[in-house]
């Protein structure tokens, strides 16, 4: 049969047509959109925090809308609210090599009690410059950032127990004890360089952290690592990979032997020891930085010491379990009796057993030693192998019904399988290459299930195109049925590593609705008009400025010269929800105050030509706020114009000499 | 939220522009007895014609004394210069918000309460509260006074005018 060729092109693009649209049916169910739905005014039904990666910060999601409710500054800087900008909030990006603007981020932890959510605070680890930073959950604030000393690459962190007791940070990247300089080739890692996997303690009550100890491993990259819980709580499991110990061309080289590591660090062992006195005491240096509530300021301090273990010489606190190839995912079922191994690199997935770990060391079922350290025979700890579930496994969550959901970078989609008889029990595709995954509370002993979430390295052609980058993704699937459903896509900032979800109901009443300005122990707090002051204390000019709908007081401020270093300090005098104001003046070289109801900020300006400056308040706030504005005059330096200030005409004014 | 506001803010101001009286201070006090013909006025002429003096809120009865208390006419001294000042001055001359002076004589203690504790609902539905938005058109923020403190302030006002 001949058809027309105009006939033949409308019948191949009608099955072109037809073919694209049951796919977009057999992917997304009918009644995805209904289940998505949140009616504008309603909440969502949970919080989802996601990782930023190279963005450096924590966003904050709803779900299931997938609607962006919060960019959270963490690493990197934030001009959008002058985060790394203010005065204030400068000391909380302070290392021991100074100030640095951005960080890699990679995975998140909510606090837990009795291995359950317990909504107070998220922790977040930085990959590049080694620290974990911790969020306050009523106020949505980065309230400490700690560095960590004799690291490279805090990529296995921040995970953490069962009670909050400790969260970790293991390196991926090994460097010698001490920073020392070393040759690079691979004798030179192998004799010098090490891995470190740091306990940093949580105080209980303010969650404040501090290194514990840190426990000195052979030279290799700890990957990713969970918490024991239940019969395991006590123990801590890492990934490991470049067990063959090479400094260079990794891809080819790290990737040698059939089977690396799961390191199992017994920490309440390490304690003991740390009781004992058998720690060393090393001499370092690293920054420690915290947010004050009450004042409303950071400051940084530098810790001199660690202390160190050493597993070579204190025997039963460090095994190896043999896992399948270069793992990544480490992770624990809600019973705790479960690790799951994730080889990137093999064509199955091994689970370990708790129990038969423990009866390995017992039976001292060892296939040797690696640098030191007892190697347990493989079968000895395997409860079973997932065999043929796809390609690339990387990350494993579970639903608190016994089931498993394993993330595939390389065949793209998620397996669900049973953790009891190790059993493929359904697959779905994600688009495209997913990396972690997520169930809520899916890390936890009582997950709450109901969704898992993807979190997509590709997009491709799933949304408008935008350029040579385009936005990464996370997909919603519901998980409620036998069947798992794709039911949302929506794009993400920076690249989503792993993620959090707690429901809404653990956190949005807690949520601080202002900072009462009676408790403003802010130096430079000016509770009030009448204690706004411009100082002059040589060069330094100190302008105690307060905001309030609709005016900055004061607004007109004269006798600041050329050179002069100006510290706007802005009191935000509003008592009430959602009403910051902002403040920019022309020509600073920094970025805007955004400054919360009750809290004190500054903005420090440097003018270098004489002039006039406008200043204005950046946060629409009321009908007025084109009028709140106000002009700052710089003269020459030497100038003897009085130093004077005032808003309105009957306010407080008052002049000094200029010098 | 802040839209909200604005886009209500926005109604009054057209619905103000409408009724062709878009002047100066002098012509906006004029306006403030009358306060109709506005959508947001109309809504609430609906939900309730009569005015309640006492505005809207949980204060019914405030018990005043004579002679005023001084030590709570000082604590409120304190909590409006943190709070108020900024806006209200302590003479009749309006600033962003109207003068204090003989504001006790023309509002009921309750309605004072209310407003400074219920800001937004009073501004919202209180017809009074409502005239007073159309001539300072900054909604009065709500400064989260507690109940003593907002009977506090009440005092100081009472010393302000005058009162014993």
């Amino acid at each position: 049969m001949k058809l027309p060729p105009l006939l033949l092109a409308a019948a191949a693009a009608l099955t072109v047509q037809s073919c694209k649209m049951k796919s977009t049916e057999s992917a997304v169910g009918g009644d995805a959109a209904a289940r998505t739905y949140v009616a504008p005014g309603k909440y969502d039904e949970l919080y989802n925090f996601v990782s930023g990666g190279f963005s450096g910060q924590v966003s904050v999601y709803g779900l299931p809308s997938g609607r962006l409710l919060k960019v959270l500054p963490v690493f990197s800087v934030n001009p959008e609210n002058g985060y790394g900008y203010s005065e204030e909030t400068k000391p909380m990006l302070n290392t021991s090599h100074g100030f640095v603007p951005w960080d890699d981020q990679h995975h998140l932890a909510l606090s837990q009690t009795n291995g359950e959510h317990d909504g107070r605070w998220l922790f977040a680890n930085a990959n590049n410059s080694p620290r974990v930073a911790r969020i306050d959950l009523k106020a949505f604030k980065t309230m400490e950032i700690i560095e960590l000393p004799n690291s490279g690459g805090n990529h296995s962190s921040p995970f953490l127990t069962e009670n909050t007791e400790y969260v970790i940070a293991g390196t991926r990247f090994s460097v010698p004890v001490g920073n020392a300089e070393s040759p690079l080739d691979n004798a030179s890692y192998k004799k010098n360089f090490k891995s470190t996997a740091s306990f940093i303690g949580i105080d209980k009550h303010s969650g404040h952290m501090n290194v514990a100890f840190q426990i000195i491993l052979p030279g290799m990259d700890l990957d990713l690592s969970r918490a024991g819980k239940g019969p395991s709580h006590g123990w801590f499991f890492f990934s490991t990979y470049n067990t063959e110990q090479a400094s260079t061309l990794l891809e080819v080289n790290a990737s040698q032997k059939d089977k690396d590591f799961i390191v199992a660090v017994n920490w309440k062992k390490a304690e003991e020891y740390v009781k004992a006195g058998k720690a060393r005491k090393m001499a370092t240096e690293y920054y420690h930085n915290t947010f004050n509530e009450e004042n409303h300021a950071a400051t940084s301090e530098i810790i001199k010491e660690v202390l160190t273990l050493d597993p070579e010489e204190l025997k039963d606190l460090v095994y190896l379990i043999p896992c399948p190839k270069s793992p990544h995912g480490c992770d624990v079922d809600p019973s705790g009796e479960f690790i799951v191994g994730s080889g990137k690199l093999a064509a199955l997935i091994p689970v370990f057993a708790f129990r038969k770990f423990v009866k390995a060391i017992e039976d001292k079922a060892f296939e040797g030693e690696y640098n030191g350290i007892p190697v347990i025979k493989y079968e000895a700890a395997l409860h079973g192998e997932v065999q043929k579930p796809g390609l690339g496994p990387l990350h494993t969550e579970f639903d608190g019904k016994g089931n498993a959901y394993t993330s595939f970078f390389v065949s793209s989609e998620i397996v669900k399988w049973s953790v009891k008889d190790l059993k493929v029990l359904d697959r779905v595709p994600t688009y495209y290459s997913i990396g972690h995954l997520m169930v809520p509370g899916g890390d936890t002993k009582k997950p709450y299930g109901k969704y898992v979430v993807a979190y997509n390295k590709i997009t491709k052609d799933r949304y408008l195109p935008t350029g040579p980058e385009l936005a990464q993704s996370a997909q919603l699937y519901s998980i409620e049925g036998d069947k798992m459903q794709l039911l949302l896509d929506f794009p993400t900032i920076g690249e989503p590593h792993y993620a959090q979800a707690i429901p809404a109901e653990k956190l949005k009443n807690q949520s601080v609705k202002f900072f009462d300005i009676a408790k403003n122990k802010h130096p430079y707090v000016a509770a009030g008009e009448k204690a706004t002051k411009v100082e002059r204390k040589g060069n330094q000019v100190h302008v105690y400025m307060t905001a309030i709908r609709s005016h900055l007081t004061p607004d007109n401020i004269e006798g600041v010269q050329v050179g002069d270093e100006v510290y706007f300090h802005i009191t935000n005098l509003e008592q009430d929800w959602d009403i910051p104001h902002g403040f920019a003046i022309k020509h600073a070289a920094t970025a805007e105050l955004l400054v919360m109801p009750g809290e004190t900020s500054t903005l420090k300006f440097v003018p270098t030509q004489p002039g006039i400056y406008p200043f204005y308040c950046t946060d629409f706030c009321s009908a007025l706020h084109q009028e709140m504005q106000g002009y700052m005059r710089v003269s020459p330096k030497g100038s003897n114009v009085p130093l004077k200030w005032h808003t309105g005409g009957t306010d407080p004014t008052a002049a000094v000499a200029a010098k | 939220m802040k839209q909200l506001r604005y886009l209500f803010i926005c109604t009054v101001a057209i619905a103000i522009a409408a009724a062709g009286c878009g002047g100066g201070q002098d012509k906006a006090g004029e306006e403030k007895a009358p306060a109709s013909g506005t959508p947001a006025a109309d809504n609430n002429a609906a939900a309730s014609n009569a005015v309640d003096p006492k505005g809207i809120g949980k204060f019914r009865d405030v018990q005043l004394t004579h002679p005023l208390d001084e030590a709570m006419a000082k604590k409120g001294l304190e909590i409006a210069e943190v709070k108020c000042t900024s806006c209200h001055k302590t003479t009749e001359e309006k600033l962003v918000g109207p003068g204090w002076k003989g504001v006790t004589d023309r509002r009921t203690p309750e309605w004072i309460m209310n407003f400074v504790t219920n800001v937004d609902e009073m501004l919202d539905k209180d017809p009074e509260a409502q005239a007073m938005l159309e001539i300072c058109m900054v909604r009065m923020p709500n400064q989260n006074l507690s109940d003593d403190d907002a009977r506090a302030v009440l005092e100081y006002m009472r010393k302000l005018d005058g009162k014993n």
